[in-house]
């Protein structure tokens, strides 16, 4: 870590300038989810899907109280997936690019 | 034996475990005390960070609040658990590879100054105490209920307890506590409500049981419950937005709980605890699915209690009514005053001039006394008698108290004795669980970023440890103080400690991380604006007598408005001011990436290993 930016190999600045950027795409198309799932339809549209119905609950009501959390945990689970991999394969981009 | 019997059983053997488990794991330096020595497993880190999470509001009071709001109940369950997303995408990874201690000392160090460390330092006790004190009243609350001992007693013997287990074992000790507490905490939960849910729609499984019909009825039981609320003149229990929990405020609220569960510092000093970022990232996860366990459950119970509420006691003579209604209103949780029929009635909303069931609330057992004799004067038509609804209508107290829905699912549900007191130990977990991690973090915040960091950077380990022991032993007696003086009801406090942290905490971090522009000085104006504003709001509008709906938004989901302020703050004054230096630029790159990330010491070896 003693390198400024501009010090460094440019083939290492890339592999993280390109880490960076897919962290940052993973995460917003999460976050886009999260919000829809939860501030969507759990608040914004909860009285327009309450006329739908799953099983005995009305949609927008289960999505209030169950769904979103459903969504929440599922959403953390993916994300530790997807960065754990892409941690890995920056590993591996970072040893090629100082070999 | 009787439910006090078990109580004391439970309580006593549960409460042990806790000790043994603090002396097993005693630290003696400061990294085991303050963060565990970095060598807590994510799946025991996750179940930790639950039930540091849970407290006695989630577990005692949750489920009682969604009972009486229905559908906007959600914004507790969407709020508390979608702040882990936030948690877990936006911060976790990125605090873990800056790898120190506290967040005050992420603050100070991205923003290289000492008096952000000392406005961080200030809002996280604030915010921490806040919270804190909710803990120690839930504590004397279910000692008060189920041992028959004063609120006070209650208080106390919760204050000696943590006092020996926080001082003992630090972060360490803590966290392994915590382990034990989720698992007392949530078996204490799922049990009664698998329990009615069964008895109730069949199904064994309460999420599902909610969506289920009712057995013998053939209505689902969300139908039937909107029937029987709006016959007995209370809102929809489905139908959102109603009343003062309109779309914009329930949009705030949900917001605001997220913002700052994502920013409270007893949860965000958690993912310090692991070996490497993607534990961190694992840690989030298994943190999320253990609180879910509870959250999923919480409305299952509301829902149930609330239709064994209605239909259990609408219409019942003395002589008819349920055993657990005569033994729980000796408590004053709920408190009967008929109007001359002779039969219960139940009802809110518009019909709300009916109702005969009220709560004793702040009201002594002298006043209720009186209250009680005045009204059966009143019955007997006789001289000096007043009617005691009216009384307790005019005081606000119409309706049986929240907390009633979980401490009496079990017998609601006719469940064995022991089961009642496994709830009792559970509400204890909860709150010892939740204060003690707090606590840690105001000794942290003290004798880690102000004596370490600022007053005396030359101290010895030794010296930060008696420091850290010290502040906890005090921290712990004003918590109990608080406690017994407390400043607002349990869960009233606990939800503004929210809005103060979503105002504060969560943008600088954000901003701290993903931003390289963002300097010093509008980080620190950011942060005073956006704590300044939303307590100042709260303040007003719960004890200044200000109109709570300036903006048309509540004290609770004004966190919304200072956070946005502390954004518009923080980045309006960026362009004015200069970037962080050459180091603080390095610092950010840094903790982007997962690289080199300084390696978790062994939890069993000392100082020495550093």
């Amino acid at each position: 870590m003693t390198h400024t930016p501009d010090e460094r190999d440019p083939k290492v600045a890339e592999a993280i300038d390109r880490y960076w950027k897919k962290n940052l795409f993973i995460m917003a198309v999460l976050l886009t989810i999260w919000a829809a799932a939860g501030l969507g339809a759990g608040v914004l549209f909860a009285d327009t899907l309450n006329a739908f119905y799953l099983g005995g609950y009305p949609l927008g009501f289960w999505f209030a109280q169950q769904g979103s959390i459903f969504t929440f945990v599922v959403l953390i689970f993916i994300y530790a997936v997807l960065l754990n991999r892409l941690d890995k394969q920056h590993h591996a981009d970072l040893e090629e690019a100082q070999s | 034996m009787s439910v006090q019997a078990w109580t004391f059983l439970f309580v006593g053997v549960t409460f042990s475990l806790y000790l043994v488990i603090a002396w097993l794991s005693r630290v003696s330096d400061t990294k085991g005390f303050y963060v565990a020595g970095q060598g807590i497993p994510a799946i025991a880190n996750g179940m930790a960070t639950a039930a540091d999470w849970m407290s006695a509001a989630s577990f005692i009071s949750m489920a009682g609040l969604i009972s009486t709001l229905g559908y906007a109940g959600g914004m507790y369950l969407m709020g508390w658990t979608g702040g882990y997303v936030l948690l877990a995408l936006l911060l976790a990874p990125y605090l873990r590879k800056f790898g120190h201690y506290t967040v005050p000392d992420f603050i100070g160090d991205r923003y290289r100054s000492n008096a952000v460390r000392i406005v961080a330092v200030i809002c996280a006790i604030f915010v921490s105490f806040t919270y804190v004190a909710g803990q120690m009243r839930g504590v004397g609350i279910v000692f008060s209920r189920f041992l028959e001992v004063d609120v006070n007693v209650g208080v106390y013997v919760g204050v000696a307890i943590v006092f020996v287990y926080a001082t003992l074992g630090g972060m360490k000790g803590i966290t392994w506590t915590q382990v034990a507490q989720y698992w007392v905490l949530i078996t204490a939960f799922l049990t009664p409500a698998i329990a009615i849910s069964l008895d109730l729609t069949g199904s064994a499984i309460p999420q599902i049981g909610l969506g289920s019909d009712l057995i013998g009825e053939g209505t689902p039981l969300l139908a039937k419950l909107n029937q029987i609320n709006a016959d007995l003149g209370f809102a929809s229990y489905t139908e959102p937005f109603i009343g003062q929990w309109d779309k914009l405020n329930v949009f705030c609220v949900t917001l605001a709980l997220m913002a700052g569960t994502a920013g409270l510092p007893h949860v965000i000093v958690r993912f310090y605890t692991v070996k490497n970022v993607a534990a961190a990232r694992w840690s989030a996860f298994w943190a999320l699915l253990f609180i879910a366990m509870l959250y999923l459950t919480a409305p299952a119970i509301g829902a149930f209690a609330r239709y064994t509420m209605l239909e259990g006691l609408n219409g019942k003579t003395e002589a008819e009514l349920p055993e657990w209604f005569n033994s729980w209103e000796q408590t004053g949780l709920v408190l009967w005053m008929d109007d001359g029929d002779g039969k219960l009635t139940y009802t809110g909303g518009e019909r709300a001039d009916e109702n005969e069931l009220f709560r004793s609330g702040n009201l002594g057992a002298v006043r209720i006394g009186e209250i009680r004799q005045n009204h059966a004067r009143w019955l007997a038509g006789e001289p000096g008698g007043e009617n005691g609804g009216a009384v307790l209508r005019q005081a606000g107290l119409s309706g049986p108290d929240r907390d009633i829905i979980v401490l009496a699912t079990p017998e609601m549900a006719g469940l064995a004795n022991w089961i009642i007191a496994l709830v009792a130990a559970g509400g204890l977990a909860a709150a010892l669980s939740t204060a003690s991690g707090l606590l840690l973090v105001i000794s942290s915040s003290v004798a880690h970023d102000l004596y370490y960091r600022i007053i005396n950077p030359q101290a010895t380990e030794g010296q930060r440890l008696l420091v850290g022991r010290t502040v906890i032993g005090f921290a712990v007696v004003i918590a109990g103080i608080l406690g017994i003086y407390p400043p607002g009801f349990v869960s009233q406090v606990v939800a503004f400690a929210f809005g103060l942290a979503a105002a504060s905490f969560f943008p600088i971090i954000v901003l701290g991380i993903f931003s390289r522009r963002v300097g010093t000085y509008p980080a620190m104006f950011g942060m005073i604006a956006g704590i300044g504003f939303t307590a100042t709001y709260i303040l007003g509008s719960v004890y200044g007598g200000w109109s709570s709906w300036a903006f048309g938004i509540g004290p609770q989901g004004i966190g919304v408005v200072g956070m946005v302020i502390n954004f518009a703050v923080t980045l309006g004054l960026t362009p004015f001011f200069p970037a962080p230096d050459q180091s603080v630029q390095e610092l950010i790159l840094s903790i982007r990436e997962p690289e080199g990330a300084p390696p978790a010491l062994d939890i069993e070896l000392g100082p020495e290993a550093e």
